[in-house]
């Protein structure tokens, strides 16, 4: 491609220009993370003196480490659970033919565009009533459900680029369907089963409007929760430091997520919408 | 043929006539396919239908009770009267102003931005992973947190953007708390607008934009009439997951302002009936009205779509 340098000027202002404007919310909450009591009201960008205080603060307290338990283990379990029902229903949606696929199809679409607000009311009240409110399962139920429509479409639209023929060809061999599913397919289909995973996780992780909902006690509290309340006791003395500290800790499987499979996941989040 | 076909079936039940040999075995093996199709789907069917269609259909019956929890015993049937409280308080109508004002110019500023930022990201070749690492950023980092964020970058002498509005603090003033709003929803969700957009500039060929510049056509003139006209099915998708996720707007503006100064979304408003008012059956009410609307927005758009609706292809 024939480019001049005035052109290639152009696109890499425009480049530097996305990059600030994506990072420099980030570094900012990182910055205040890193600031010290005194001086967060000072107004600077970076922290006149660094300090590891926040970070030692909120690992000191249960209320913060209980957190980041139950987020971990809330979203590791929703994530596995909806990406394995909707590896199995998008392996039917993009290989088997029978009734019922488009009612599948457009239920998934329904969910997928559902107002969470609109299941929060009647999921407490029927919480309440079976003893799944504030639990680990009162939580992990629902992120399945909202997982797996975005899992179902994304996996779809990997299973239809794999190589059906080895399908074939192991059936030929004497496997049934099923056989051939988990010891052919599977393997083939693990790199987009593990972005699906991906971005189930991120949207787990990020939940907050049924974490608030659904738990009244650290016992299923996750991190998003827990910071959202930190700052509604008082908002004169509101723990900015802590706050940006247990922001930052939330992020960093994000980034490490964002940095390490890039590619991936804008493979996932396009080819599930728009390639069809 | 059916008059032959017909008495054949009835005669001959143990031994087949050959014609129908294949034909039934066909049908066997399309069983055994339907068998697994709805084995293998049975478990997201099951979760889907319990955990989404059943409580909305609970909602519904909730939001015809008079439910309030602080006096569960006095529950009772009142048909649509809660709907008529929602419907003619001031309230409803001020956070339903102000979700549609979130959602429209939230939406149309993404789709401003991200169509350049989609261009920006498909033209770029030496910096590409950079840049597009970056973009994942907002999308992927928690709303809680980004939240926060924007918070405290407008908090009077705490954030590095607090000087931009002088003395005045912008969250605690109508006009300028919903455009902070806004402003941190347009950079969380771009991003997501962006790769959509940049999947259907992909899909645009090389060839006709070389055609249309050999033919004397200005960059923008191939813009316009080369490029969006063939990305008019992947900017419809996008526009119709942005509007309904915009919609639902809670996180952001939880965090920002809790819905105060005017300032909530009928999330929000939903929310505070249920846990601060403790009234299910106003809730409820609240939640089957943002359903409606939600689906009326989702009807309109794929009446607009025709057969570029997400998962027509699928359905094939």
């Amino acid at each position: 491609m024939a480019t001049t340098t005035k052109q290639k000027v152009g696109w890499g202002s425009a480049n530097v220009l996305v990059v600030l404007v994506a990072v420099i919310p980030i570094l900012w909450i990182v910055s205040l993370s890193f600031k010290d009591p005194a001086s967060v009201n000072d107004g600077s960008f970076w922290p006149t003196k660094w300090t590891w205080d926040n970070y030692s603060g909120i690992f000191d307290t249960s209320e913060f480490t209980r957190a980041l338990i139950n987020s971990i283990g809330i979203a590791v379990i929703s994530t596995f659970i909806a990406v394995v029902f909707a590896s199995m229903a998008a392996y039917a949606i993009a290989r088997l033919d029978f009734p019922g696929k488009n009612v599948l199809i457009g239920m998934a679409l329904l969910i997928a565009m559902f107002p969470a607000i609109s299941l929060v009311t009647p999921l407490f009240n029927i919480e309440r009533n079976l003893g799944l409110f504030d639990t680990w399962a009162g939580l992990i139920i629902p992120y399945i459900t909202f997982g797996l429509p975005l899992a179902i479409y994304t996996l779809s639209a990997f299973f239809r680029e794999i190589p059906w023929e080895l399908e074939k060809a192991a059936k030929m061999d004497g496997a049934t369907p099923f056989q051939a599913f988990t010891k052919v397919i599977a393997p083939l289909a693990a790199p987009g089963m593990f972005t699906t995973a991906i971005l189930v996780f991120i949207l787990c992780w990020n939940d907050f409007l049924y974490a608030i909902s659904l738990t009244s006690t650290t016992r299923a509290r996750t991190v998003p929760a827990a910071i959202g309340f930190f700052s509604g006791s008082s908002q004169f003395t509101a723990p900015t430091g802590s706050i940006a500290a247990a922001s930052v800790i939330i992020t960093i499987p994000i980034i490490v997520f964002v940095l390490l499979f890039q590619r991936r996941i804008v493979a996932g989040l396009t080819s599930g919408a728009v390639k069809g | 043929m059916t008059v032959t076909t017909a008495p054949d079936i009835d005669l001959r039940d143990g031994t087949a006539p050959t014609p129908a040999r294949p034909k039934a075995k066909l049908s066997e093996g399309a069983r055994a396919e339907r068998r697994l199709g709805w084995l293998l789907c049975a478990p997201a069917v099951v979760i889907m239908v319990a955990v989404a269609a059943y409580p909305i259909i609970y909602s519904v019956w909730l939001s015809l009770q008079r439910y309030d929890l602080r006096f569960p015993d006095q529950a009772k049937f009142i048909g649509l009267e809660n709907y008529g409280a929602v419907l003619s308080s001031p309230y409803w109508w001020a956070a339903l102003r102000n979700t549609v004002i979130i959602t429209i110019i939230s939406v149309v500023i993404e789709l401003v931005l991200g169509m350049g930022l989609a261009i920006v990201m498909h033209r770029t070749l030496f910096t590409r992973g950079l840049v597009r690492t970056s973009v994942l950023l907002p999308y992927g980092i928690v709303t809680v947190v980004a939240a926060f964020s924007w918070q405290y970058a407008w908090t009077p002498k705490v954030g590095y953007l607090s000087g931009l509005t002088g003395d005045s603090a912008p969250l605690v003033n109508h006009a300028q708390a919903m455009a902070v709003i806004i402003l941190a929803e347009v950079w969380k969700t771009t991003p997501f607008m962006a790769l959509l957009l940049m999947a259907g500039l992909a899909l645009v060929p090389e060839d006709l934009q070389k055609a249309a510049k050999v033919d004397g056509a200005s960059a923008w003139q191939r813009f316009t009439h080369v490029t969006l006209p063939l990305m008019k099915p992947a900017i419809l998708v996008a526009l119709l997951f942005r509007t309904l996720d915009a919609f639902r707007i809670f996180d952001n503006i939880f965090i920002l302002t809790a819905g105060g100064h005017d300032t909530g979304s009928v999330s929000i408003l939903g929310y505070d009936n249920l846990f601060t008012a403790l009234n299910l059956g106003v809730g409820s009410a609240i939640s089957v009205l943002i359903f409606i609307c939600v689906a009326v927005i989702g009807f309109l758009f794929i009446k607009g779509f025709g057969t570029s609706a997400p998962g027509s292809e699928m359905r094939r």
